[in-house]
């Protein structure tokens, strides 16, 4: 009110007043629009003083404007396009001086006389149209030419769809591939658990091409796939190349009910560690401070990592935390003396 | 299940996963996978609109209202979506999921409950994955077909928008800032380089009432006649009225957004060096010689056909074979 400045973007045609300020509401809602409307129609026309005056060209439907770039920045809704990397025979034709030209739809063909068409029916150098086939010198007698023809243009085709696919697959592997193009062979559940548990996905637009599932993931996934069974993959049958497990299917150890001849009370034992750890009986002989040190620093690491990771990944990726295997505990040795794999919880 | 772990094995002993690269055989389908590649100079979002378990008659009028507002570049679906809750970490992926197969990277998602009534939640995607959100609440709405005006006034469909912004609470309150700008990227339409300045017709007008309440309503504009060049623009109300409480709202994650500004490489203008403009002499540029070093370059004394003793035997040679001619 007290500046006129009105921020104009021509290219949105769009008018901010961001000096306004209301000194009091007005009561009723009618005068509030009229109020709002008042306003609006100033800045609406600052706006069009800053767009009829640019150079115009005039059209039978009205004078047609050049408007500038818009001065807002709003985001793309998806990310800027790769190149994709040129193919063999692009780098090929660049070395060499290729230049493609431009072919033309018809030709004139010797034999008839007459134009034809370059591809299609009733085409220039149809293979298939010869009538006579000479035989060579090299030739041998029981074969068919017409078949053997036949052969070398099918072998054409599928070599030059074979390079066709693996030009594509290199443009996928820089990612110039547009996203939904590429379908994984093996569509079945257990690959989205892979892809689930193995990869946390993060949200970046650049960094969307699946990843390569490592050996290692891959074993875990599938000792997790194992596992996941009511009896902890006890009784399943095991596959030709199957490993067994790489730690105890049982998490829990029970002490037996009744206690036979020739064992110590091991109620008694159970309660005596769990009471030594509670007050650290043994800990100066238990403890490695060196090691203790390390992995101290180790942990540390990975959950500033973890942290600017997850920080760089968008906040809706909460559930990628879920999912992630927890690999850590099942499979990290305690260096504890004398403890045996109990009952740790996941 | 013992199948998919055979599977899983046989590829731990290839050690790779297979990725089948599907093209498209017709060339309609080549024409629309070529619509939907990402593009360098992007224009036209599309917006899906959308609601949950549970909507009001307000809240169907105001949805489709917005979709004829935007007719050619929405969708509308018209099922309840229960499992769709924008806020939640889970939430998202019906949404994602509908960004992908419609190509749409604006929603607009509406839903009642007694907690939030007539709730409105406009989001942004980036890449199919959900880059901001803000939720608003609805008071106060006037429907485009309660407001009475003359025929010829009315808007034409997809004639570009003129926008007003009042109240420095757009610039203030950051939930307000955020809104200011979904709303511009709601409603602009496609960016033109051209535009017939006959055809501006319309303008949406949101004024900051508060620092979360903002009055949003779409007028028809009416170019009278004025004594120059730029006639005097009048502002009929047409079209929705309502009052937009934010209530909560997402921003987009840093790298997110900044990968998302970035700006094609191309299209920045290269300045050109060297070269000025005179009005006498025209356009002109700079020659830079290198230094010449002329005089201070040592020549050797090699040069073959001065040397003495060569030329003088030479002379002696052709003397010769005189002598023996004659």
């Amino acid at each position: 009110m007290a500046e006129q400045e009105y921020e104009i973007d021509l290219g949105n045609l769009m008018a901010f007043d961001r000096h306004h300020h209301f000194p009091s509401l007005p009561f009723s809602r009618e005068e509030l629009v009229k109020a709002c409307l008042e306003k609006g129609t100033k800045l609406v026309q600052a706006v069009a003083d800053a767009l009829f005056n640019l150079p115009s060209i005039d059209d039978p439907d009205g004078p047609i404007v050049t408007l500038p770039q818009p001065t807002t920045r709003l985001p793309r809704e998806k990310p800027l396009p790769k190149k994709k990397p040129p193919t063999k025979w692009e780098l090929f034709a660049q070395k060499k001086g290729i230049v493609q030209r431009k072919k033309d739809k018809v030709v004139f063909d010797e034999q008839t006389g007459t134009w034809k068409r370059r591809h299609g029916y009733d085409r220039v150098n149809d293979d298939n149209d010869v009538p006579i086939i000479e035989a060579k010198a090299s030739d041998e007698p029981g074969v068919d030419p017409f078949a053997k023809r036949r052969e070398e243009k099918k072998q054409k085709v599928e070599k030059q769809e074979k390079h066709r696919l693996q030009n594509l697959k290199q443009a996928a592997k820089v990612g110039a591939l547009p996203r939904f193009l590429l379908v994984t062979i093996f569509s079945c559940i257990v690959l989205l658990h892979i892809q689930l548990a193995a990869t946390a996905l993060p949200i970046t637009g650049t960094q969307a091409a699946p990843r390569k599932a490592s050996k290692n993931e891959l074993e875990n996934v599938a000792g997790m796939a194992a596992t996941s069974t009511a009896s902890g993959g006890k009784f399943d049958k095991k596959l030709a190349g199957e490993k067994p497990p790489k730690h105890e299917v049982k998490y829990r150890k029970f002490l037996p009910v009744v206690e036979g001849s020739g064992m110590g009370s091991l109620e008694k034992q159970q309660t005596d560690k769990v009471l030594s750890k509670l007050i650290s009986k043994h800990s100066h002989e238990i403890l490695n401070v060196e090691k203790a040190v390390n992995m101290y620093n180790v942990k540390k690491d990975k959950k500033r990592s973890n942290q600017q990771f997850r920080k760089s990944s968008s906040t809706s990726g909460k559930s990628s935390s879920k999912l992630k295997p927890k690999n850590n505990k099942p499979f990290k040795k305690t260096f504890k003396k004398g403890s045996s794999n109990k009952g740790k919880s996941k | 299940m013992k199948e998919e772990l055979f599977v899983v094995y046989s590829t731990i002993k290839v050690l790779r996963i297979m990725l089948q690269i599907k093209t498209p055989k017709t060339g309609r389908s080549r024409r629309e996978v070529q619509k939907r590649a990402p593009k360098l100079v992007e224009s036209g979002k599309k917006t899906l609109i959308l609601h949950g378990t549970k909507t009001s008659d307000v809240l169907n009028v105001i949805l489709s209202d917005i979709y004829h507002l935007k007719k050619g570049e929405s969708i509308k679906y018209s099922r309840k979506n229960d499992s769709i809750r924008p806020f939640e970490s889970g939430g998202e992926t019906s949404l994602e999921f509908f960004s992908l197969k419609t190509d749409c990277s604006l929603f607009v998602f509406g839903s009642h409950s007694k907690k939030r009534p007539n709730n409105l939640v406009i989001g942004r995607t980036y890449d199919h994955h959900i880059y901001d959100l803000v939720e608003l609440g609805v008071e106060n709405f006037k429907s485009m077909e309660s407001f009475s005006y003359g025929r010829k006034l009315a808007p034409q469909i997809g004639s570009k928008p003129l926008f007003a912004f009042i109240g420095e609470g757009f610039e203030s309150v950051e939930e307000l800032k955020h809104l200011k700008e979904v709303l511009l990227d709601l409603f602009r339409g496609e960016v033109v380089l051209n535009l017939n300045i006959a055809g501006v017709d319309r303008v949406y007008v949101c004024t900051a009432l508060s620092s979360n309440k903002v009055l949003f309503t779409h007028c028809a504009l009416r170019l009278k006649k004025s004594g120059t060049v730029v006639p005097r623009m009048e502002l009929v109300e047409v079209g929705p009225s309502m009052d937009l409480l934010v209530r909560r709202h997402r921003l987009p994650d840093e790298s997110l957004r900044k990968e998302s500004m970035k700006k094609a490489h191309e299209l920045t203008k290269k300045k050109e060096k060297n070269v000025s403009r005179d009005s006498i002499q025209g356009k002109i540029g700079k020659i830079y010689m290198p230094d010449q070093q002329v005089g201070e370059k040592v020549l050797p004394n090699k040069a073959k056909g001065v040397k003495r003793e060569r030329r003088e035997a030479k002379m002696k040679g052709e003397a010769k074979k005189q002598k023996q001619d004659s």
